[in-house]
């Protein structure tokens, strides 16, 4: 066999030039890997860089070789903010590491210590990691260790994930997939589908999200810290105690959001990370279900019984992969001018968000307005019959999409906010709709055009500046 | 220094055309044809004589059952079509593109690569690569880091770890595989002359020693014009529908 079995490495010393990188100081020694921070030996560059070296434990430690495999394997095919930069590694022929840029926040680790914290926090830490878990999953990657310690945060407040050693690439070979007998993860954060070996389902990250989300809310986590398979199983059949019994001012939404989060069917669970993150940053259109109120009660041995019954030998359902599922749930924006534009043209708009809908089963729909405000001086908010502006374009808004609910309710996909409502108040719409599809994740944006050349001229062209400037698909609908 | 790893040509003439240009816009710089040069395509003699060029130029080239059975003539046990194919093969091909396929080695070694056609416990006896066993038995019996075979048309990834663990993995083209050195692998690009997993377009990849990243890549040729010259020559239908539908 020409595969040598990774050697033992002298341990590194400060001072020490490894490739083209020279040891400063170690920063972490954790249990798999120790954490320096390093900087370039030629003195070019002066970022500040960390480098993860794996502990090999007596050469012969499948664990945290394979998870350093499967790190150096996904990190070099990572970009944007909510991960660190890869600069360089280094393999098991020489002395294996990788280099990365160092996030200077600290993890969210030691915040779990303080749980519960405030609610609005547990809310803004959902919805940050939520829209760093949907970037991750757009890139084929589903996290599958999803934890505090694994949560860091940049100086300017985005979530950035660290950890790749358990996840998996759609689009690269599963290396983990034979390796270990028992559930790879952490066992407090595991997805019941994680317990059945199922490493393909984006939705898999968003239970753990929820694991979070609970521990934060209530300071307790919702299935214990198991560390047995039996343990693990528990959580195929058992219901956590819901938050607000914990702490009774946690709103009837977000007990709602979390325990969707913590469906043991990930088909129950929010569509995609993108439309979590989307529900947690507007609570006003969550739609509650019976999970909104349930209190904590002793669930009967009865149905306990049929529970467990219903999960004994349950095969999980095989999701497509994060490419798949998450191109399966997008959210679709369409913006309107629904006090100036013509009939026919919202009409229009109206049949090509209809078509969009029929092909996309899991699809959402956001419809927004923008009641434009000057941007200085006060702004009439009332019209001249007393009523107001906002509520009157909220009514139009709903009186457009009424069509639109209709279908899909006869579809029976008239369910949690599937459809929701947005009156934006801004000075300039096309901005504002940019804005708004960039911090919801929008995937698709429909919008008509101004069809008399004159006013286009005169007042611009929004669809235009949308189409140029928003990072997602624009569709323009002309008459 | 990239190599373009293309087998299964099988007198291709278009399909090999695509692939050619498609690597050297992407930066090949070092080839390794795999086998089965001949056999189902009409352009037998083009194909080899497009492969003895590289050769000439240090490309690396290994024999192929279909190129074995062209130079032995049609053996008792082919089924007929088979027959009918390596006999109108052999009478296309002058003495000189004979003798280039009668002196293919079976098995090329450079460094910690293996270039082979069928598999590397017995290249001579062309069996197939259908699964995990049989890449773990092939990956077993050489010492090469890099096995590259052919023989099995449609394209193919597996791995072994130095602990006896092995993984398969159907690959996406243009994605770039990084081939971690703890472990060793079979990579099988897929035919680029007669592709069978459903998509016509031909198949070969790319590899580049210094960063270890493998990358399947997926050519669309001119598939009519190849089918048309399979029925022009009178070869059987069959195998000039089946271009069209990649199986």
């Amino acid at each position: 066999m020409a595969s040598e079995a990774p050697a033992r490495f002298a341990p590194l010393q400060v001072g020490q030039v490894v490739d083209a990188y020279r040891i400063e100081e170690r920063l972490h020694q954790g249990g798999m890997a120790n954490l320096w921070r390093v900087t370039r030996a030629d003195g070019t560059a002066t970022e500040p860089l960390i480098m993860k070296v794996p502990r090999i434990k007596g050469g012969e430690d499948p664990a945290s070789i394979v998870g350093f495999e499967v790190e150096q394997m996904i990190m070099p095919a990572l970009g944007g903010l909510h991960v660190p930069k890869f600069i360089a590694k280094g393999d098991f022929t020489g002395q294996p590491y990788i280099v990365m840029e160092h996030i200077a926040g600290g993890s969210l680790r030691p915040r779990l210590d303080d749980a519960p914290i405030p609610l609005d926090e547990v809310v803004q830490i959902g919805a940050k990691v939520a829209t760093a878990l949907h970037d991750l999953h757009r890139q084929h990657v589903i996290h599958l260790d999803v934890k505090p310690s694994n949560v860091l945060f940049r100086p300017t407040g985005e979530a950035v994930l660290i950890d790749f050693g358990l996840s998996r690439h759609d689009r690269l070979p599963d290396l983990l997939e034979e390796e270990f007998e028992l559930p790879m993860g952490t066992g407090p954060y595991m997805s019941p589908e994680q317990v059945q070996f199922v490493r393909n389902d984006p939705r898999s990250d968003l239970f753990a999200l929820g694991v979070m989300l609970y521990h934060f809310s209530t300071g307790v986590r919702p299935f214990g810290a198991p560390t047995t398979v039996r343990g693990l199983r528990k959580r195929l059949y058992e219901q956590p105690v819901p938050p607000r019994t914990l702490r009774p001012e946690t709103p009837p939404w977000l007990q709602e959001l979390i325990l969707r989060c913590l469906e043991v069917q990930p088909a129950k669970r929010p569509a995609s990370a993108a439309q979590l993150a989307f529900e947690l940053q507007h609570p006003e259109q969550v739609v509650l279900t019976e999970r909104a109120e349930r209190q904590a009660r002793k669930t009967g041995r009865f149905e306990l019984f049929k529970r467990w019954f219903g999960a004994v030998g349950a095969e999980p359902v095989v999701a497509g992969g994060a490419t798949t599922q998450t191109a399966r749930a997008p959210i679709l924006l369409a913006a309107l001018d629904v006090a100036g534009a013509e009939p026919g043209l919202l009409e229009a708009v109206r049949e090509t968000v209809e078509r969009l809908l029929r092909t996309e089963p899991s699809a959402r729909l956001a419809c927004l307005t923008v009641m434009k405000t000057h941007l200085i001086g006060t702004d009439e908010l009332v019209e001249p019959d007393g009523s107001s502006k906002h509520l009157n374009l909220l009514v139009q808004l709903k009186h457009w999409a009424h069509p639109i609910v209709k279908a899909l309710e006869a579809q029976g996909r008239g369910d949690a906010g599937r459809v929701t409502f947005h009156v934006l108040e801004a000075p300039d719409p096309a901005n504002a709709i940019v804005e708004y599809a960039a911090k919801n994740q929008v995937d698709h944006v429909v919008m008509g055009a101004r069809s008399s050349g004159g006013l286009r001229r005169y007042l611009g062209s929004v669809s235009a500046q949308v189409a140029a400037e928003a990072d997602c698909t624009v569709t323009v609908v002309r008459t | 220094m990239k190599y373009a790893l293309i087998t299964d040509l099988h007198a291709n003439r278009e399909a090999v055309e695509a692939v050619l240009e498609h690597a050297k816009s992407r930066g090949a710089e070092r080839y390794a044809f795999l086998g089965d040069f001949v056999g189902y395509g009409a352009d037998p003699g083009w194909v080899i004589d497009c492969v003895r060029d590289h050769v000439s130029r240090g490309a690396v080239a290994v024999l192929g059952n279909h190129d074995a059975a062209v130079v032995q003539g049609p053996l008792p046990t082919m089924i007929p079509e088979a027959r009918q194919v390596v006999e109108w093969t052999r009478a296309q091909l002058d003495a000189a593109q004979l003798d280039f396929l009668a002196t293919l080695p079976l098995a090329v070694s450079d460094a910690d690569r293996l270039f082979v056609h069928a598999n590397a416990w017995a290249p001579a006896d062309w069996g197939y690569i259908t699964g995990r066993m049989e890449a773990v038995r092939s990956l077993q019996a050489t010492n090469a880091r890099y096995t590259f075979c052919g023989h099995m048309h449609e394209p193919k990834l597996y791995h072994l770890t130095a602990t006896g663990k092995t993984g398969d993995f159907t690959p996406m083209a243009g994605t770039p595989i990084p081939l971690s050195a703890v472990r060793r692998w079979l990579v099988i690009p897929g035919s680029t002359g007669q592709p069978r997993d459903g998509n016509p377009a031909a198949c070969y990849a790319l590899f580049e020693p210094e960063t270890a990243t493998l990358t399947f890549q997926r050519v669309p040729y001119d598939v009519t014009g190849a089918s048309a010259k399979i029925r022009a020559a009178g070869l059987p239908p069959r195998l000039a529908d089946r271009l069209h539908h990649g199986e």
